[in-house]
Parts: structure tokens; sequence; C-alpha cells
């Protein structure tokens, strides 16, 4: 086996059986999705039975990643490599995400007016432009979601949370173990908060103000917006909790610690897209 | 007369269908001013696109045969030129704007819907027109276009057509749209399920039917005639089989037509409290039931496994009435099927009452209740 | 001193040692290696081409003639929207992908992929994802039968076969974008010293833009398909007016991917012919950093015309003008890259192996395509041949005689450095010929129907239309039997055998991948080469 104090040029890593039984995972997760959408009993078990599968892969994916991390076979270049790629990954990210806030922009200020102007009196004559609205009465009242308490609230905590997982980078970089793992510990329990916060103020929307999925394009825009960023603020804590433990086990050193920033990068994405649904979802 | 002429030169142009010709080459002859805008333009593009596709293939031809080692050609080495690339950048963006200018023209034209003569609605459904004249001479008159072809000129799989195929074979329709000659024609367009679309090459029109959504377009036909064209929006399995056909008349023969149509539909607007006996409504039913509900339940009544419902041997025809007037007027999503059963509440009373008495007594149906009056549907519609 | 560790093989036998070779089928399941996961492409590809191939001969088969013979409509909508699909997504992406992972790594000099586990996930993600398609084809109602552009509300009609599409697309997405990270990252961190971004062959550089596309627009239409996801069975509104939500704006969001998605499609076909041309031609490519610009003016001017494929929707008038300008100027930069292949030949010494007829006849066809979308974006134009098979003619024009014929030369081109054998020329130049005019066939009489007036998606037709789809019946077979041909006769051939190629078998070819010995071994480049 390779020797473990000098790296390689470049490591490329020998045959690995987790991709293929990535992809197999895969398709019993979508096996079991296409049926539970369409109601099949069977398609629940079988849809959990594979993310647990990908889940389990991804597991020995990455333990096989963090030994030969750890075994020192990456070079500075595979280091850059990996930066690239996060790069690249959040830049993916954020597509995904434009495509919703583009929907809801193309839904407020283009198809609002369109419903309501004069022609369309022809189908909806009672239809009042007004965002939130629908036009064939189709939907129950409801009352739409403003920016207090809980969405400033949470803003701060995710502002707060971008904070203290800096604060922990600067300790790391200084080589101070303990209070990295505290100002991390601190972040994820951070995201952890907001996530409750989420999660009552759903509870909140379908009980009290009857905002629910259903609820025309306003509810649709709003729940898949910020349940997308929700699911991504969860992966968000999970790559921080694992970071945590490896930094407990002793990984990472103040030079080499990309599993670190990697992450960090990706919670600061998943801060900036709060920051937008804040503003165009919660104020505008 | 010469309008007649020109109208008769145009027929001939189509073969007399008013639709396409077997191995035409360009577009359909235009029969409006914006058509012939449109014509015009094409063949402005293409000359100018064939005249680079020579020059450029030109000089790549002529360098195959004379830039060859087997000449004992021997290979030059320049590969930068400034110059020639903003050349190249230049001459083709000039051409690019010489191509833009006079489509802009077109463009604005082609979007101007003011001042229309007569607004018709045209509403996709699964899958045919229907039309409301809303505004102008003839407004009030409404009524559904279906394909004209009967199922016996198109065959089914493993089924040889037994009837042979007309000139107009599907692009006929039992309904045409009537208009009068020279006047503007705003046409505005809708659907009740998913996208259509509303064409007729002739006139250079073609608009998408949205669902919950109306938009417009106009014509305005030069000569008489009849103008044939196809929804072109992909709308399900019927999609090649909603044909639209619009008819212009001469103002007089207009004015006819509307007054014959508006006598018609008062004829039409049968009085729902009248009582009718079982056969009429059988036979009554039959009909309609050949124009609405036979693409998707077939002949058979047996539907399409997987796909449509049998309405033969049906739990709900076979059942109390009062459920299937909920399911004609309502639609119904069962979720055993991929499309839902639609609302047919534009359907008269009279129609939906035979439909229903039809279904139930047809087939090895044979229902409790198998009689279903106008005045029942009319009560269910509150 | 290997630099390999074998986790697999410490798991399964517990040995120690690393094998350079992994054999049987473990050397295909848990391929790390860029050549073998580049085979893997290409061969699924290319079992994907012929599949999609045979879609289309059975759309070909419905359309001989007028009437109904031997699909329902239901069922022949199905084979039009699969067939879109599956050439699309399974045949010409992923054999694009294919060509970049044999190519990329040696023409830049590196060891392999950046992430090579990763490589193979890419890969090992698109079985399933065509299983699904394939499969979906079996579950009531049959698979998606809204064209492969899965228009709302449409698409919210189908069954349970439009929700494995759109899981299938799901995870070619991921697939996609995955393998796009992998390629920017081995172009961008892993070139050999000495070559720098301006000296890189133009197959990298049309495919670090191609990925930039990927990257960017992939996600998008994992939005649009999951927005449809959650429309049917989740109650929302996003494209249902009675909710406030807009079948157009599926159209819009669709369109912001589906046009980049044409230029993924080409800009790597256009990388191909840019590295053989120069090759046959003997001389080097003509404007090279123009080429490089052009590249990316038509990828960034990709992003702002898409609802050229709208113009029948009713937009208002200045975004109708907006996008008709906007979509002239691409022919632009595109004219540029055809003049500059054309000004590398002028005064060359060209010879005509079957890599270089391919990249002359994708030349000379493609811009026929080129030009036909010209035509169609013009606004008015558009509007009298938009849905028509005009359209049809377009795409295929461009797709078939610009993509696929473009992979077809670079099969012939590099392919011998695959194999270790040269095909055989006078079979290669009968697949050439056939082709070109079996396309031709197929293809050109269907501008007529277009002009003429016949919509696309129609499983019957009025019968003025019958002359032309009889030829273009025919074609289609005769142009099928052409790839079968290609497979039996130049393919399977080459692989088992016959004249052994040299490292460099073509005179005038350039690059670091001729500077190893034909078949490339399992390892190259494990230390970079210096590039002067
Ligand atoms: C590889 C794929 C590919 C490529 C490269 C292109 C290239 C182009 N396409 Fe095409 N297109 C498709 C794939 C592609 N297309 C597909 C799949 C569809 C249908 C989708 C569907 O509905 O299912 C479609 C549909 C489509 C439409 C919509 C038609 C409709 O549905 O109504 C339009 C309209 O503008 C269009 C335009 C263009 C233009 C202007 C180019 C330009 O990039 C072409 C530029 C090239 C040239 C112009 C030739 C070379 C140039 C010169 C020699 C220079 C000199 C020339 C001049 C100055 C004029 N395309
Ligand atoms: C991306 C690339 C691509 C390619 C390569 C092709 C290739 C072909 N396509 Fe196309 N096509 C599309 C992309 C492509 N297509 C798209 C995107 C659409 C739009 C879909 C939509 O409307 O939604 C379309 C639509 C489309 C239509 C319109 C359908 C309709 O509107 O209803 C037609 C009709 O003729 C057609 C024909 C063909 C033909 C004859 C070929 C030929 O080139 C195929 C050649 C045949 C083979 C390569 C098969 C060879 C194999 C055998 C002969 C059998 C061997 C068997 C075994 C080995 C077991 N295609
Ligand atoms: Cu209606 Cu197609
Ligand atoms: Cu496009």
């Amino acid at each position: 086996m390779s020797s473990h104090n000098a790296a390689p040029y470049y490591f490329v890593p020998g045959p690995s059986r987790w991709p293929m039984l990535g992809g197999l995972s895969l398709l019993i997760t979508m096996i079991g999705a296409s049926a539970w959408v369409n109601d099949a009993s069977w398609g629940s078990t079988v849809n959990f039975i594979g993310i647990a599968c990908t889940l389990t892969v991804l597991y020995f994916w990455f333990g096989d990643a963090i030994k030969e991390s750890e075994g020192g076979m990456y070079s500075k270049r595979i280091d850059h490599s990996y930066r690239w790629s996060m790069g690249w990954f959040i830049f993916s990210e954020v597509m995904f995400f434009g495509a919703f806030f583009g929907a809801l922009f193309y839904a407020r200020t283009i198809t609002l007016p369109w419903l309501g102007d004069l022609d369309h009196k022809f189908i909806w004559p009672d239809f009042v432009a007004q965002w939130g609205n629908s036009p064939a009465g189709t939907i129950e009242p409801y009352t739409s979601m403003g920016p207090f308490p809980i969405p400033t609230i949470n803003t701060a905590l995710l502002l707060t949370s971008g904070l203290t997982l800096t604060i922990a980078h600067h300790a790391l970089v200084a080589g101070k173990r303990a209070k990295t793992i505290v100002w991390l510990a601190a972040t994820v329990l951070l995201g952890a908060v907001f996530m409750g916060f989420q999660a009552y103020e759903y509870i909140h929307a379908y009980h009290e103000l009857n905002l629910k999925l259903t609820s025309g394009i306003y509810g649709s825009t709003f729940f898949m917006l910020t349940g997308f960023h929700g699911f991504h603020v969860t992966m968000g804590a999970i790559m921080l909790g694992v970071v945590l433990v490896r930094l407990m086990k002793g990984h990472f050193t103040p030079e080499h610690h990309f599993a670190f920033e990697g992450a960090a990068w990706y919670w600061h994405f998943v801060d900036v897209v709060w920051l937008g649904l804040y503003v165009v979802v919660y104020w505008m | 007369a010469d309008s007649a002429a020109a109208a008769t030169e145009y027929s001939k142009a189509t073969g007399g269908t008013g639709g396409p010709v077997a191995n035409q080459l360009n577009l359909q002859p235009p029969a409006t001013k914006i058509a012939t805008e449109i014509y015009d333009l094409h063949n402005l593009m293409m000359y100018i696109c064939l005249a680079i596709f020579i020059a450029v293939f030109g000089v790549m031809f002529y360098s195959i045969f004379k830039h060859r080692k087997s000449l004992g050609h021997k290979p030059a080495t320049f590969h930068e030129s400034t110059a020639v690339e903003i050349a190249w950048t230049v001459v083709p963006f000039l051409i690019v704007i010489g191509m833009a200018l006079p489509a802009t023209r077109t463009v604005v034209a082609m979007k101007d819907t003011s001042n229309a003569d007569i607004t018709i609605k045209a509403t996709g459904m699964q899958w045919k027109w229907g039309y409301d004249y809303l505004k102008g001479e003839g407004e009030g008159i409404n009524f559904i276009s279906n394909i004209a072809t009967p199922r016996s000129q198109v065959g089914s799989p493993g089924v040889a057509p037994t009837e042979k195929r007309s000139d107009t074979y599907l692009i006929e329709v039992d309904n045409e749209v009537v208009v009068p000659v020279n006047r503007k024609i705003r046409i505005v367009t809708t659907a009740n399920d998913v996208i259509h679309a509303w064409t007729i090459p002739a006139f250079g029109v073609k608009q998408d039917a949205i669902p919950g959504f109306v938009r417009d377009t106009w014509f305005k036909a030069e000569h008489t005639g009849v103008y044939r064209g196809n929804c072109v929006e992909l709308c399900g399995k019927e999609h090649a089989f909603m044909p639209i056909v619009v008819r212009v008349v001469t103002a007089d023969e207009y004015t006819a037509w509307v007054d014959k149509k508006k006598k018609e539909l008062a004829a039409l607007a049968d009085d729902p409290n009248k009582t009718w006996t079982i056969d009429e409504l059988k036979t009554k039913g039959e009909k309609v039931y050949n124009t609405n509900c036979v693409a998707c339940h077939q002949a058979t009544g047996k539907g399409v496994p997987g796909a449509f419902a049998s309405l033969d041997g049906s739990a709900v025809v076979n059942g109390p009435k009062a459920d299937q007037i909920h399911v004609l007027l309502n639609g119904q999503k069962s979720g055993k099927f991929p499309s839902e059963m639609p609302a047919w509440k534009q359907l008269s009373d009279t129609d939906i009452a035979a439909v229903i008495t039809y279904t139930r007594n047809s087939w090895s149906n044979k229902a409790a209740e198998n009689i279903v009056q106008p005045a029942e549907v009319l009560a269910a519609r509150k | 001193m290997s630099t390999t560790v074998d986790h697999a093989h410490d798991h399964a036998h517990g040995h120690d040692h690393a094998h350079d070779h992994p054999h049987g089928l473990q050397r295909w399941l848990f391929a790390t290696n860029h050549k073998d996961i580049g085979t893997l492409y290409l061969w699924f590809s290319f079992i994907m081409l012929l599949s999609g191939g045979v879609l289309a001969l059975m759309i070909r088969t419905e359309l001989f003639q007028p009437g109904l013979q031997f699909f329902q409509p239901e069922f022949f909508n199905q084979l039009t929207t699969m067939h879109g699909l599956v050439m699309v997504f399974g045949a010409i992406m992923p054999a694009f992908v294919g060509f970049a992972n044999w190519m990329i790594p040696l023409q830049v000099g590196a060891s392999d992929m950046a992430f090579a586990r990763m490589n193979n996930f890419s890969f090992w993600l698109l079985p399933p994802a065509a299983l699904l398609l394939a499969g979906s084809f079996f579950v009531p109602g049959g698979a998606t039968a809204a064209g492969w552009t899965l228009y709302a509300p449409l698409s919210t009609q189908m069954g349970p076969g439009m929700d494995m599409g759109i899981f299938a697309m799901h995870i070619m997405g991921a697939s996609s974008i995955m393998g796009s990270i992998n390629i920017i990252v081995t172009i961008l961190n892993m070139r050999a010293p000495g070559m720098t971004l301006m000296k890189m062959p133009m197959f990298c550089w049309t495919w670090l833009i191609t990925a930039y596309l990927l990257i960017a627009v992939m996600p998008v239409l994992a939005g649009a398909i999951t927005m449809t996801l959650t429309d049917r069975h989740f109650g929302t509104s996003f494209f249902n007016a009675a909710g406030g939500g807009d079948p157009v704006m599926y159209q819009h969001i669709f369109w912001f991917f589906g046009h980049p998605e044409v230029y993924i499609m080409i800009l790597p076909a256009f990388g191909i012919v840019s590295q053989i041309i120069p090759a046959f031609a003997r001389k080097p490519l003509f404007g090279y950093a123009s080429m490089v610009y052009a590249t990316a003016s038509i990828a960034i001017l990709s992003f702002i015309v898409w609802a050229h494929h709208m113009f029948t929707t009713g937009m208002p008038v200045t975004s109708q003008l907006f996008f008709m300008y906007a979509t002239m100027l691409i022919a632009i930069p595109t004219g540029v890259k055809v003049f500059n292949w054309i000004a590398t030949m002028w005064k060359g010494s060209m010879t005509f192996e079957t890599p270089m007829l391919f990249s002359v006849g994708f030349l000379f066809v493609f811009t026929m395509g080129g030009f036909t979308g010209l035509i169609l974006a013009v606004t008015p134009i558009d509007i009298q041949l938009q849905d028509t098979y005009y359209v049809v003619a377009h795409f295929h024009y461009v797709l078939v005689a610009g993509s696929l014929f473009a992979l077809f030369a670079g099969f012939y081109y590099w392919g011998p450095k695959w194999t270790g054998f040269m095909y055989n020329e006078t079979m290669g130049k009968i697949h050439f010929w056939a082709s070109l005019i079996t396309f031709n066939i197929t293809f050109f009489p269907m501008h007529f129907l277009g002009l003429a007036g016949m919509p696309r998606r129609y499983a019957d037709y009025p019968a003025q239309f019958t002359d032309f789809n009889s030829i273009a019946s025919i074609g289609a077979f005769g142009f099928g039997l052409c790839q079968v041909f290609f497979l039996f006769f130049v393919v399977l051939p080459s692989i088992r055998g016959g004249k052994p190629a040299a490292d460099k078998p073509w005179e005038g070819a350039e690059g670091l991948e001729w500077t190893v010995p034909s078949p490339a071994p399992f390892h190259t480049f494990e230390e970079p080469p210096i590039v002067k």
C-alpha cells in the first residue's frame, strides 16, 4: 500500500462498489416513490428501503474518502479539486432555487395581472388581481404569512449561526480544537432551533391560518420555497454534524480541513437563500 | 366579379379543398395580407440563406477539390487573422439586421387585434372546438365543432378502413366557423382542459388556447372560400382529430347564415320541462354519445382497459341515476385512470338526459332507473 | 509504489495488494478508471440510440400511410415522447460524456478524472433512469405521452408512467451535474504543467463551456418537473390557473433549460469537429481564440432566447421582438465557427478518411439545420411553422446530422486509440455515404410537410401529406439499417481485431492523446507530462 507520508501527485481511488450500489439504491428509492405517489400500498416501504440503502452507501463511501484523507493520500491538488467542485455544486443549488424564485416572480408579476385583466373577465368575472387570491374562488380563505415574529427570529438565528461558524473556523485555523468544537456545536444547535421554529410555523400555518400547500399559487410557492430551504438547512446541519464528530475524533489540521470549509460554504449559501426568502416571501 | 375570380383561383391553388395540396413545396397560398407578408418573408429568408449557403460551401468545395494531398497540395501554415474574423462577424451581423427589420413590421401588425368587426371565442376541448360569437354581427351564436371524418375512413390497428377517404380526410368538421369576407375577425382562444392551438395556415394565424387564460389573434380573409387547419398543440390521444374549418362568405351570405343559425339555436333551446319518451331519448342519446363520448368510452361501451372506464356493466351507469347525472355535470377523477372524466355541463339538459338514458339501456346494461328526463338534469345543475 | 487504494478489494477478499487491472464484471461495475467509464458511457448511449431508433421506426411505420394501421393514438404519443426523451437524455448527452471521459484526461495530460468514484456514480445513475423509463411503458396507462417537453397541464393528466419519467429525469439530471462538475474540475485543476487554457484542445474548451451550461440549467429542469410532480399529487397550483398558476410558466421554466440544452448537445460536437478538421487538413485550426470566444458567446446567448419556442403562446409584442432578435444573433458566433472551419481547410493538404468525411458532412448538413433554425427564429414565420414537421426537420438536421454525425466522426478519429485497431476504412466510408443519403431522404421531405402545414405529434394526417411521409419512412428504415451496419461491420470488428493502430494513426493529428500508445494503457500520465 501507499506510503503515508508523501501524498501521490493526484490520488485516484481504486475500484469501488459504492457508486454502483448507490445507483441501485436510487433505483429502489425512485420505484418506491413512483408507487407511493400513486397510492400503491407497498410504495412507501420500498421508498424507505431505497433511502436507507442510499444513506448506507453514502456512509461507507464517505468513510472511504475520510480514510484516504486521514491516510494522507490527498495532496494540495486534490484539495483544490474539492474546492472547485463544492463551488460548482453550490452554483447548481443556486439555479435550483432560482427555478422556484423565478416561479414566484412570474406568478406574481406576470400571471396575476394577466388573470385580472379585462379580457380574462370572460373566464374569471369576479377575480381581483391581488396576490394570494384564486381566480376561481376554489381555494379556502387563508391568511398569508408575515415576517413577524418567527421569520424574523429565524433570520436572526441563521445570521448568528453564520457568525458562530466563522468563529469556529478561526479557532480551527488557530489550532484550538476545543474552541472549534464548542462554536461548531453552537452552530448546529442554532440550525436545529431554526428548524424547530420552522416546524412550528408550518403547524401554525396549517391550523390557525388555514394556509396549506393547496392554498393556490401562494401556498405552492410559500411551502415549496421554505420547504426546500428547510431541507437544505437540515442537510447543512447534518454535514456540520459529521464535521463535528470528525473534529471530536481528532480529524483535520489547521492547514487541511476542507470538509469543514465545504460544509461552511454550504451553510453560508443556505443562509443567503434564507435572506432572499425573508425579503421576497415574507416581506413583499 | 374580380373577387369571385380570385376566390376561384385560390380554391384551385389548394386543390379545391382549401387545405394542403399533395406534394406542396412551400407555405399554403396566403389568403390574408399577413399571410402574404409571411410568405414573402419566408421566401426572402430562403433566398438569403441559399445565397450564403452557396457562397460558403462553394468555397469549401473548391478547397476540397483543389487543396487535397492527392493533388500534392502542400499545407499552408497561416492560422489567424483578426481582420478576417472581424469581417465575418460584422457582415453576418448586418445580414441579420436586414432580416429582422422587415419581420419586425409584420410582428407588430400581427399583434394588433384592436377594432375587430367580429369577435369569436374558440375554446379547445379534448377533442373538439367550441365557438362563441361574442361581438359583432352574429353575437350570441355558439356551437361545438367536431371532426366530420367517420372512423370508418380512419380504421384502427389491425382493422382496415371500410370507407374510401375523402379529399378532406381529417380536415372536415360538422359545424364550420362562418365569417364574412374582408372583415377583421378577432379570435379569442381559451381551453377547457389542456393546451390546444388554433390555426389556419392560409390566414397566417396560429394561437395557443390555454386553459384558464384567454389569448387573441386576428385575420381578415381576402376572398371567400373554405380554409382548413388542425389543432397544433399536443393535447392527448385525439390530438390529430380536432380540425378547424373556416368558411369565408360574402356579407349577404353571412347575414343569411346568422339568421339561419339563430333560428336553429332557438329551436334547439328546447324546453327542459318537456317530457320525452324513452325511445326518443335513446335515439337522441345515441347521437350525443357518438359525437362526445365514443372517443374514450368506445362504441362498444367497454372503454379502453387502463385508460378509459367501461360503461358496459358500470356500477354508476346501472346504479342510481342521480350519481350519473352528477358525474356528467361535474366530471370525475377516480384515480383509477390517468385522465379524468371531464365535466359536460356545456351540453344541454336534453342532451345529458338523452345520453344517460342511452347508456342505461345499451350493451348489457339494464338499469333499474332506466330513464332520465331533462328536468331532472336541470334540477341537478342547481 | 502504486497510487491506488483498493477498498472494494479490501472488503471483498482481504487482500492487501492493489491490482492495477481489475478483471471481469467488477472491472465494469466498480470502475474508477476514466477509460473504462468512458467505454461504459459509450456503450450505454449506443444502446439507447438503438432503442430510441426503434421507437422512431415505430413512429415512421405508423406514419407510412394515413389512417391508423398499427398503433392506437395514445400509444403513438408515448412513442413520440419516449423517442425524444431517450434520444436526448439517453443517447446524445451520455455519448458526449463518454467522449469527455475518454479524451479529456488524455488531452490535458491528467491521470484520470478529478473524482473517479463520483465519475462512476454519474454513469451508474443512467441505467436505473433508463430502466425507469423503459418500465414506464408497462404500468397502467403506459409511458408518459405528453411530448418530451412534458407540457403542463397535459402532463398532469398522465398516469404513473409520468411519475416514473419525472424521477428518471431527476436521476439523469443528478448524473449530468456530477459529470459536469467532474469535467470542469478536471479541466481547471488537472491540466499538465505548461498547458494554459488557451493552449487547450478545442474539445476540452467546448466541454468546459458545455459543463457550465449543464450545471446552470439541469437544476432548473429539476425544478420544473418537481413542480409538475407536486401539481400532480400534492395539490399545488403552479400550472393551474384556477389556483392562480399558469401553464405557460411551465414552458418558460422548461425552455430556460431546454434551449441551453440544445447547445449542450451541439457544443461538444463543435469541439470534436474542431479537432478533426485541422488533423486532416494538416494545418492548424484557424482562429483558435475566436473559436473559444464564439463558443462562449453561443453559451451566453443561449440563456436569453428561450421564448422562441413559445411565440404562439401569445406574449407581448416587445417580448416577441426581443426573443427574435436575440435568437438571430446566435447565427453570428455559429457563423464564425463555420467560417473558421472552412478557413482551416483552405490551402490545406486534405485527405478524406472517414472522420474527415463525417466532419465535412456535419458541416454541410448541420448548416442547413442552422439556417432552418434561423428561419424559425423569425417570429412571423415561426408562427406559421411552430409545431409542424418543419420544426421536426430543423432539429433532426442539427441533432442527427449535427450531434450524431460529429459523434461518429469522433468515433472514427479516436476509436483506434481506444481499441488499438484501425477500423475498416471501406466500411467506414460506406457507413458515411449511406447515412448521409438516407438521412436526407428521411428528413428533407419533412421541411415540405411542415411548410404545407402538417402538425407534429400526429398519429394520423390528412391524405395530402402521404407521399412525403412515405418517403421519410423508407429513408428512416434505411438510416436505421446504416446504424446496424455500423455496429456489426465497423464497431465490433474494430474491437475484435484488425490492423494495429499506430500511436498516432493520423498524420496531421496533434495533441497529448497521440503521445501514448494505442490502445491507451489502463493508466496514463500518472506523472503529468510537461507541455511546452
Ligand atoms: C443541437 C440542437 C440544436 C441546435 C444547434 C439548434 C440551433 C438553432 N435553433 Fe433549434 N431546435 C432544436 C435543436 C437545436 N437547434 C430542437 C430540439 C428544437 C425543437 C424542440 C421541440 O419543440 O421539441 C428546436 C426548435 C427551434 C425553434 C422553435 C421552433 C418552434 O417550435 O416553433 C427555433 C426558433 O427560433 C430554433 C432556432 C434555432 C436557431 C436560430 C439555431 C442557431 O443556433 C443556428 C445557428 C446556425 C446557423 C445560422 C448556420 C451557420 C451560420 C452561418 C453559415 C453564418 C452566416 C449566416 C447568417 C448571417 C444568416 N430552434
Ligand atoms: C436527440 C436526437 C434524436 C435522434 C438521433 C433522432 C433520430 C430519429 N428521429 Fe427523432 N426526435 C427527437 C430527437 C432525435 N431523433 C426529438 C427530441 C423529437 C421530439 C419528440 C417530441 O415531439 O416530443 C423527435 C421526434 C421525431 C419525430 C416526430 C414524431 C412526432 O412528431 O410524432 C419523428 C418522425 O419521423 C422522428 C424520427 C426520427 C428518426 C427516423 C430518427 C433516426 O435517426 C433513427 C435511426 C434509427 C436507428 C438508429 C435505429 C437502428 C436500429 C434498428 C434498425 C434495430 C436494431 C435492433 C436491435 C439492435 C435490437 N423523430
Ligand atoms: Cu387539441 Cu391538439
Ligand atoms: Cu431553442
